[in-house]
């Protein structure tokens, strides 16, 4: 295979072509925080905390979405970086409802885990004043979009993962939230087969199992990577055969 | 050299925070030896007094007491700690926030439900009760807050590290595992 060496963080590395920057950090190491990647799903680009610094680039640009390059000089944890990363966490925090010693997800959510790591000790905005209402409807699972960080996995998991394609983005500014279907509340979305991928994949509380209280969620997000990398080596034996 | 005067003081919390203080067990006999304190719900002093060095504010903004009292203490403190996440931003005590007016909120829970006793509220005009603000506030919002103890409540070996650092005259310096919301 096609191979490319680069540096991450003074790290000399070699990398297959086609690799993104995220993949090609781990390897060497390197922990880049980012929130809507998960291994297995497609790639969004969408919350912007893994932007990684390159020599002669003048903007930062997101790991997960920018590929390995040949001779890539790539910084990864600058001061730049981490005060972009902050400001990041602290704007996500603001945009809900985050009270997180009354969250399922205490305890097993990445955007808490994300703010210790990188020192977000308090929040310098003010949360909207209004909540926005969640949806029980489903049997099994609630959605509370006060929670939500807009990453999009469920969305991702949903459609590529088991291919029901239930889950869909609508609203504007602080009012964006998921819609399950034609935006009919969950519990009556026809498509939905109550797989629970979407549950697994979202790093927040935002999506949770009913009967499960503060702090009593469980971490099940490899769940979708290890269906998927399962699913890739299968694919990869019939085309052996 | 006088001892590093201390002071804690209880705003709108649960008291979880002096909780978790008191966990500290046998070093607050170090401490109590190490400095003075001057100010703290388990001590009984009616007024914050002046010059104090190093001050614990468990709690949130709520009320009108909540508000004078930090002002106050701000006026009188070298050091601010939001002690815990209802200093830091608000936590549980600002769940009343998004259901709107206060007012309407405790005539609610304490007049109108069922299981209300006595079917009326005391009178926020005569002093007995503080006024709620309308909205419930975190320490920064108000004051400049110099360190932040986040937890809820902050564990006891969180409170230490940070106190410690604060009298040795240092900004506290927690570990990512000390400083988790929640
Ligand atoms: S979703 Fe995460 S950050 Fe938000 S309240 Fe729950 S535990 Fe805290
Ligand atoms: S439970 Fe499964 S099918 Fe239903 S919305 Fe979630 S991922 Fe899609
Ligand atoms: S519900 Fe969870 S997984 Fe879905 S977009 Fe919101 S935070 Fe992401
Ligand atoms: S992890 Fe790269 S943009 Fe979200």
């Amino acid at each position: 295979m096609a191979g490319v060496n680069l540096k991450i963080d003074g790290v000399e590395i070699e990398a297959p072509v086609g690799e993104n920057l995220m993949q090609a950090a781990t390897r060497a190491g390197v922990r880049v925080p980012g929130l809507c990647q998960l291994d297995g799903l497609s790639v969004v680009g969408a919350c912007r905390l893994c932007m990684v610094e390159i020599a002669g680039t003048p903007r930062p640009r997101p790991a997960c979405a920018t590929p390995v390059g040949e001779s890539m000089d790539v910084h990864t944890d600058t001061p730049r970086l981490r005060e972009h990363r902050r400001v990041l966490l602290e704007m996500l925090f603001a945009e809900g409802q985050h009270i997180c010693a009354a969250c399922v997800a205490s305890g097993a959510c990445e955007l808490q885990n994300l703010a210790a790591e990188l020192g977000v000790d308090h929040v310098n905005f003010t949360p909207p004043p209004t909540r926005l209402e969640m949806d029980l409807s489903h049997p099994r699972f609630g959605y509370d979009p006060s929670r939500c960080v807009l990453c999009t996995r469920c969305v991702r998991a949903c459609a590529e993962v088991e291919g029901a394609f239930t889950w869909g983005v609508a609203g504007r500014g602080r009012e964006t939230h998921l819609v399950a279907d034609l935006g009919v509340p969950w519990g009556e979305a026809e498509s939905c087969t109550s797989c629970g991928k979407c549950v697994s994949a979202c790093p927040v509380g935002a999506l949770f199992e009913k009967g499960t209280s503060v702090g009593e969620r469980r971490v099940t997000r490899a769940l979708v990577s290890t269906l998927t990398a399962r699913r890739d080596r299968e694919s990869h034996r019939e085309v052996l055969k | 050299m006088s001892k590093p005067r201390v002071a804690t003081v209880w705003l709108a919390g649960c008291s979880g925070c002096h909780m978790s203080f008191l966990d500290l067990d046998e070093w607050l006999i170090d401490l109590a030896q190490a400095v003075d304190l001057v100010y703290s719900p388990i001590a009984d002093v009616k007024d914050f007094p002046d010059d104090v060095d190093v001050t614990l504010v468990e709690g949130a903004v709520a009320n009108a007491d909540n508000l004078e009292l930090l002002l106050q203490l701000r006026e009188r403190s070298k050091i601010v700690v939001a002690f815990g996440d209802c200093a830091v931003h608000g936590n549980v005590s600002a769940m009343r926030n998004p259901l709107g007016d206060p007012g309407e909120l405790v005539a609610e829970a304490y007049r109108d439900a069922v299981t209300s006793l006595h079917g009326h509220l005391p009178d926020p005009e005569n002093g007995i009760v503080p006024a709620l603000l309308p909205r419930v506030m975190p320490a920064h919002e108000v004051v400049r807050v110099d360190a932040y103890l986040p937890g809820c409540p902050p564990s006891a070996d969180r409170i230490r590290t940070a106190v410690e650092a604060l009298l040795a005259g240092t900004s506290p310096e927690l570990a990512p595992s000390q400083r988790r919301f929640g």
